[in-house]
C-alpha cells in the first residue's frame, strides 16, 4: 500500500510549503556554449511553475539535469530537502519526477495499455484498470485497448500523462505539452494539470505561449542566454512584459500591407484525390486549392487530418501517377507526376516539418546542407561543386537568420531544432522561390525569431511569391494569412478571408462543421 | 516482460581518429589470427609471421606480386564503394569482371594477328562495357521493379562463371589447343606493358591509381558524388531536395560494374595472357571487403587493398612454403571481414550493462 502513502504524503506536503525542488547555481557547459549558468530555481508541491525561455535559453539543458540526463557541472539540486545528484532518468524516476516529451515515443502498432506496459514491469491487462482508474481521476479518458495509431494526438498526450502518472511522480515535467493540440483540446489539458496540482504535485511547464502561462502557472522562471533573468507571478504581467523580460527587448511586430495577388495562380489543386501507401496516412478528398502569386494561404487543422500528405504531395515528394497529373498545375502545366527536383527547377521552395533527416541531412555541414537545395544558384561549375560559394551562402543565411551555430562546417543535427528550423528556412527563402510551401514554419522557434521569419514570408509574398503555410499554431495563421483553409480527416474547408477570420470559426472548422454546412448547402441546392 | 541484460547507445563523442579504429582493429586480429592458424597447422609462429607479412615486401618479384593484385582490388573496390555510399549493395562485381574479361578478349581472339596500337584501348572500352550491361540488369530490375539488387548482383555471379565455362570449351575455346577450356594467346599487342622488369606489374596499376584519384574527386568534390552521398545517408532528405532514386540506382550500378569490367580485362590482358576457366581468385569478393576495410572512403580502400594484396600473396607463399592448405586465404579474408564489422559495432556504439532497475519501477 505503497501507493496510498505516497498520495497522503502528498496531500499534506502543500500545507507545509516545504520546497520540493532546490536548485541553486547550477551550471553547465559545453565545448562551445555554457548552457547554464548559475540557475537557482526552487520548485514547491502543488506548484505549476513555468520555465519560460527562447530557444537556446537553457530550459531543455535545465530539464535534462533534473530529469537525470545530463549531470550539472557545478551547483547542487535539492530534492525534497536533500542533496541528490540524479544519475539518469531511471534514478529521477525512481525519486519521484517524470517528464512528459513534446514529441510522443508511442508504438503506433500496440494498444496504450502495452505501450504503457512497455515502460513498467506489469503486463497490459493488468494495468487496464489502474489506466482507466487514473484516467477518470484526472480528466484523461483513454481506452487502454485501443491502439495508437487510432488516437487523436490530443489522446496520445493523454496516454503519455498517465503512463508518466503511473509513476506516481511528485513532480511532472512538460516539455511544451500543447503545441500539439487543436484550440479546444487546451483546456481539457490545463483542467487536467491543476487538479494534479491541487493533489500536491508540482509541475514544471515549459513553454512560449504567453498566454497559456498566464493563464495557468503559479510561479514562472524566467531564463535568457543561460541564466535566470526573472521570477515572476505571471498572472500580474501582461504579454508584452513577459516578452520583454524573455528577449530582452520588445517583441517585434509583424507589419503587412494588403495583398497584391497575381490573376493566374501559381499552382493550384484540382479535385484532388490520394489514398496514402502509409497504411496510417489520411486520405485526401475533392482538394480544390489556387495559389496566387503575391498572397500567403493558411493551412490550419489538428495534424494528422491530411497535412503531411499534402504537404509531400505539393513538394512532389509524393508524385501522382500519370493519369492524374491535372490534378496539380504549376503555372498552368499539369505537374502531378514531376518530380521534386523538377518542381524546384519551376521555382518551388519548400520547408518541411521535418529537419534533420528531410530539410537537412543531419551529418553533413550546413555548407553542404545549403547544396541539397541551393545547388542551382551557381554552386556547381562543370559538375564541381563550388564549395567556397556554397560556404558563402551558408554563412550569410547563419549571419541573417541568428542560426546559433559552430558555424558553417557544423554538422546539421549539432544545432537545436529551432536553430536548424531557422537555417532550413533561410535557404529555402534566399532561393528567391516563386512558390513557396512551409509546414509548421515557426515550430520549436522562440517568439523572437519566429516573428522575424514570418516577417520574411510577408515580405517574400510582397515580392509576388505565392506562399502556403501549413500551421498547427492559429495564431501564426491569423497573423500571416489572407485566407485560411482547414484541413478536416482528408477535406478542405471553404475559405475563410483573413478580414473574418477568427478563433471561433476556424476552431469549429476544425472539428468538421464545414462538413455538415456543405451537406446541408448542397441538400439545399438539390 | 523480460528484457536483454545489456544496452546498446549509439556513441556521441567521436574524435578524427575514430574512423582508423575499426580498420586498425581489424588488421590486428587478422594478423594475429592467421599466427594462431598457422601454429596449429603446425607452422612456427615467427616463420608464419615472416610468410605471411614479409615475405610479400621482401624482394623485386614479390612486391611485384603484391602490386599486381592490389590493382584490380583497387579498381573494384573504389567502384563498388561509390555504390556501397549511396546504399546500393553490388555484391555482383565478381561476375561483372568476369564478364569484362570476355569482353575484353573477343577481340583478340577474332584478331589473333592484329598489331594494331588500338588494340588495348578498344578491348578496354568493349570490357567495361561488358561489365557495365551486366550490372544494368540488375539496376534495370531495381529501379523498374525494385528488385533486390544484392539476390540480383549476387546470382548474376553464378551466371557468368557458367558463361565463361560455355564459351571456353565452346566458341571461344583455342582450336590449336589440345581441346583445354581456355582461348588462344593474345597477341603482344593485347597485351599490357610491364612497368619493371623482373617483376609481373603492369600499366594497370597505375590505371587504378587514376581512378583513385578519380574517385577522391567524385565523391568530394563533384555533385553526382553529393548526390549520391546523400541518398545513402538521408533518402527522406534526398526525395526532398529532389535528387532521383533510380538515377542513384543507376549511376551506382554502372560505375561498379565499369571498373570491375575494367579489372577483368586487366587480368586477362595482364597476367593470364587468354581467357580461360578461372579468371579472378574471387577479386570482386575480396574487393566488398577492400571497400569497408578502407571506410568506404578513397584513401582509406588505397591502403585496404594494399593490405589485402599482401594477405593474399603472403597466403600463396604460405602455400608453396609452409604446405598450408589454399583455403587459408578465404579464412584470413573471412577473419577481416567479421572482426571489422564487429569492430565497427563497438566504435559506433556503446554496450554496457542494464542497470538494475529501481524499485519504484518494479512496484507498478
Amino acid at each position: 500500500m505503497k501507493a496510498d502513502v505516497a498520495t497522503r504524503e502528498r496531500i499534506k506536503a502543500p500545507e507545509l510549503r516545504e520546497p520540493l525542488l532546490e536548485l541553486a547555481g547550477v551550471t553547465k557547459s559545453f565545448p562551445t556554449v555554457v548552457a547554464n549558468a548559475d540557475v537557482s530555481l526552487t520548485v514547491h508541491p502543488g506548484e505549476i511553475h513555468a520555465i519560460l525561455g527562447e530557444n537556446g535559453a537553457g530550459k531543455s539543458t535545465l530539464m535534462k539535469m533534473i530529469y537525470g540526463v545530463l549531470t550539472p557541472d557545478a551547483g547542487k539540486i535539492r530534492w525534497r530537502g536533500e542533496d541528490v545528484s540524479i544519475r539518469n532518468p531511471a534514478h529521477a524516476r525512481s525519486l519521484g519526477i517524470g517528464m512528459v516529451f513534446q514529441h510522443f515515443s508511442l508504438l503506433e502498432t500496440l494498444t496504450v495499455g502495452e505501450n504503457i506496459s512497455l515502460a513498467t514491469r506489469d503486463t497490459a491487462a493488468r494495468l487496464a484498470p489502474r489506466i482507466v482508474e487514473i484516467g477518470e481521476r484526472f480528466g484523461l479518458p483513454v481506452d487502454p485497448r485501443s491502439l495508437v495509431h487510432s488516437l487523436s494526438v490530443g489522446q496520445r498526450q493523454r496516454a503519455e500523462i498517465i503512463r508518466c502518472l503511473l509513476q506516481e511522480p511528485a513532480l511532472i515535467i512538460m516539455d511544451e505539452p500543447t503545441s500539439v493540440l487543436p484550440p479546444n483540446g487546451i483546456p481539457p489539458l490545463f483542467a487536467t494539470l491543476r487538479k494534479l496540482a491541487a493533489e500536491g504535485c508540482a509541475i514544471l511547464f515549459i513553454s512560449h505561449k504567453l498566454e497559456e502561462i498566464r493563464a495557468l502557472c503559479h510561479t514562472a522562471t524566467v531564463m535568457r542566454a543561460g541564466r535566470v533573468v526573472a521570477k515572476v507571478d505571471p498572472s500580474n504581467e501582461s504579454n508584452e512584459t513577459l516578452a520583454r523580460l524573455m528577449i530582452g527587448h520588445d517583441l517585434p511586430r509583424s507589419h503587412r500591407t494588403a495583398p497584391h495577388p497575381g490573376d493566374r495562380p501559381a499552382m493550384e489543386l484540382r479535385n484532388l484525390n490520394h489514398q496514402p501507401e502509409d497504411p496510417f496516412g489520411t486520405r485526401l478528398k475533392e482538394i480544390d486549392l489556387p495559389l496566387y502569386p503575391g498572397e500567403i494561404v493558411g493551412i490550419a487543422g489538428v495534424s494528422g487530418n491530411g497535412q503531411r500528405e499534402l504537404a509531400a504531395i505539393l513538394s512532389g515528394e509524393t508524385v501522382l501517377p500519370a493519369l492524374e497529373r491535372a490534378a496539380l498545375v504549376i503555372d498552368g502545366n499539369p505537374c502531378g507526376d514531376v518530380d521534386a527536383g523538377a518542381r524546384r527547377k519551376l521555382g518551388l521552395a519548400f520547408v518541411p516539418e521535418e529537419r534533420n533527416g528531410r530539410g537537412a541531412v543531419p551529418e553533413m555541414s550546413l555548407t553542404k546542407n545549403v547544396l541539397l537545395t541551393a545547388h542551382r544558384l551557381g554552386m556547381v561549375r562543370r559538375g564541381m561543386i563550388a564549395f567556397d560559394s556554397a560556404r558563402a551562402f551558408a554563412e550569410k543565411c547563419i549571419k541573417e537568420m541568428d542560426v546559433r551555430c559552430g558555424g558553417s562546417d557544423a554538422e546539421a543535427q549539432s544545432l537545436s531544432g529551432g536553430n536548424l528550423q531557422k537555417f532550413i528556412i533561410g535557404r529555402e527563402i534566399r532561393l528567391k522561390p516563386k512558390i513557396m510551401i512551409a509546414s509548421q514554419p515557426t515550430w520549436g522557434v522562440d517568439v523572437g525569431a519566429a516573428a522575424s521569419i514570418r516577417q520574411q514570408l510577408i515580405d517574400l509574398r510582397d515580392q509576388g511569391t505565392a506562399i502556403l503555410v501549413i500551421s498547427d499554431e492559429l495564431e501564426e495563421l491569423l497573423e500571416m494569412a489572407d485566407r485560411v483553409h482547414v484541413l478536416f480527416r482528408g477535406r478542405l474547408s471553404p475559405p475563410i478571408a483573413r478580414s473574418e477570420a477568427s478563433t471561433g470559426l476556424v476552431g469549429s472548422y476544425m472539428t468538421g462543421d464545414f462538413l455538415s454546412a456543405e451537406s446541408s448547402r448542397k441538400a439545399v441546392l438539390a | 516482460m523480460t528484457r536483454l541484460p545489456w544496452i546498446v547507445d549509439t556513441r556521441v563523442h567521436r574524435t578524427r581518429y575514430t574512423a582508423l579504429l575499426a580498420p586498425c582493429t581489424a588488421i590486428a586480429v587478422t594478423i594475429v589470427g592467421a599466427l594462431i592458424l598457422m601454429s596449429i597447422m603446425g607452422v612456427p609462429p615467427l616463420r608464419a609471421l615472416y610468410y605471411l607479412y614479409a615475405a610479400p615486401l621482401s624482394g623485386r618479384y614479390n612486391i611485384g606480386e603484391v602490386l599486381l593484385k592490389m590493382s584490380p582490388l583497387l579498381l573494384i573496390a573504389q567502384g563498388l564503394a561509390i555504390g556501397f555510399r549511396a546504399k546500393v549493395w553490388n555484391i555482383g562485381a565478381e561476375g561483372q569482371l568476369i564478364l569484362g574479361a570476355i569482353g575484353g578478349s573477343l577481340l583478340p581472339i577474332y584478331f589473333n594477328d592484329s598489331q594494331s596500337a588500338l588494340m588495348l584501348p578498344a578491348m578496354v572500352l568493349v570490357g567495361a562495357s561488358f561489365g557495365m550491361a551486366w550490372a544494368a540488369m540488375a539496376a534495370f530490375l531495381r529501379a523498374r521493379f525494385n528488385a533486390n539488387e544484392i539476390l540480383v548482383t549476387l546470382m548474376l555471379n553464378s551466371i557468368a562463371l557458367q558463361l565463361l565455362y560455355y564459351l571456353v570449351s565452346g566458341p571461344l575455346r583455342d582450336p590449336f589447343g589440345f581441346n583445354f577450356p581456355q582461348s588462344a594467346l593474345f597477341p603482344d599487342a593485347a597485351m599490357l606493358p610491364i612497368l619493371v622488369g623482373g617483376t609481373r606489374v603492369n600499366v594497370s596499376f597505375f590505371i587504378a591509381l587514376i581512378a583513385t584519384a578519380l574517385a577522391w574527386l567524385l565523391v568530394r568534390r563533384s555533385m553526382i558524388g553529393y548526390k549520391l552521398e546523400v541518398g545513402g545517408t538521408a533518402p527522406n532528405a534526398a526525395r526532398y531536395a529532389g535528387f532521383s532514386e533510380k538515377q542513384a540506382v543507376w549511376l551506382s550500378l554502372l560505375i561498379g560494374g565499369a571498373a570491375a569490367g575494367l579489372a577483368g580485362v586487366f587480368e586477362v590482358a595482364g597476367p593470364l595472357g587468354q581467357l580461360q576457366r578461372v579468371i579472378s581468385p574471387g577479386y570482386g569478393f575480396a574487393a566488398i571487403i577492400v571497400a569497408f576495410l578502407g571506410g568506404l572512403n578513397p584513401v582509406g580502400i588505397l591502403f585496404a587493398a594494399f593490405f589485402m594484396a599482401v594477405i593474399l600473396v603472403g597466403g600463396d607463399i604460405a602455400q608453396t612454403a609452409a604446405g598450408v592448405p589454399y583455403a587459408l586465404n578465404t579464412v584470413l579474408q573471412g577473419i577481416l571481414l567479421v572482426t571489422y564489422i564487429a569492430a565497427r559495432l563497438f566504435v559506433d556504439y556503446r554496450v554496457r550493462l542494464r542497470p538494475p532497475a529501481p524499485a519504484s519501477e518494479a512496484q507498478i
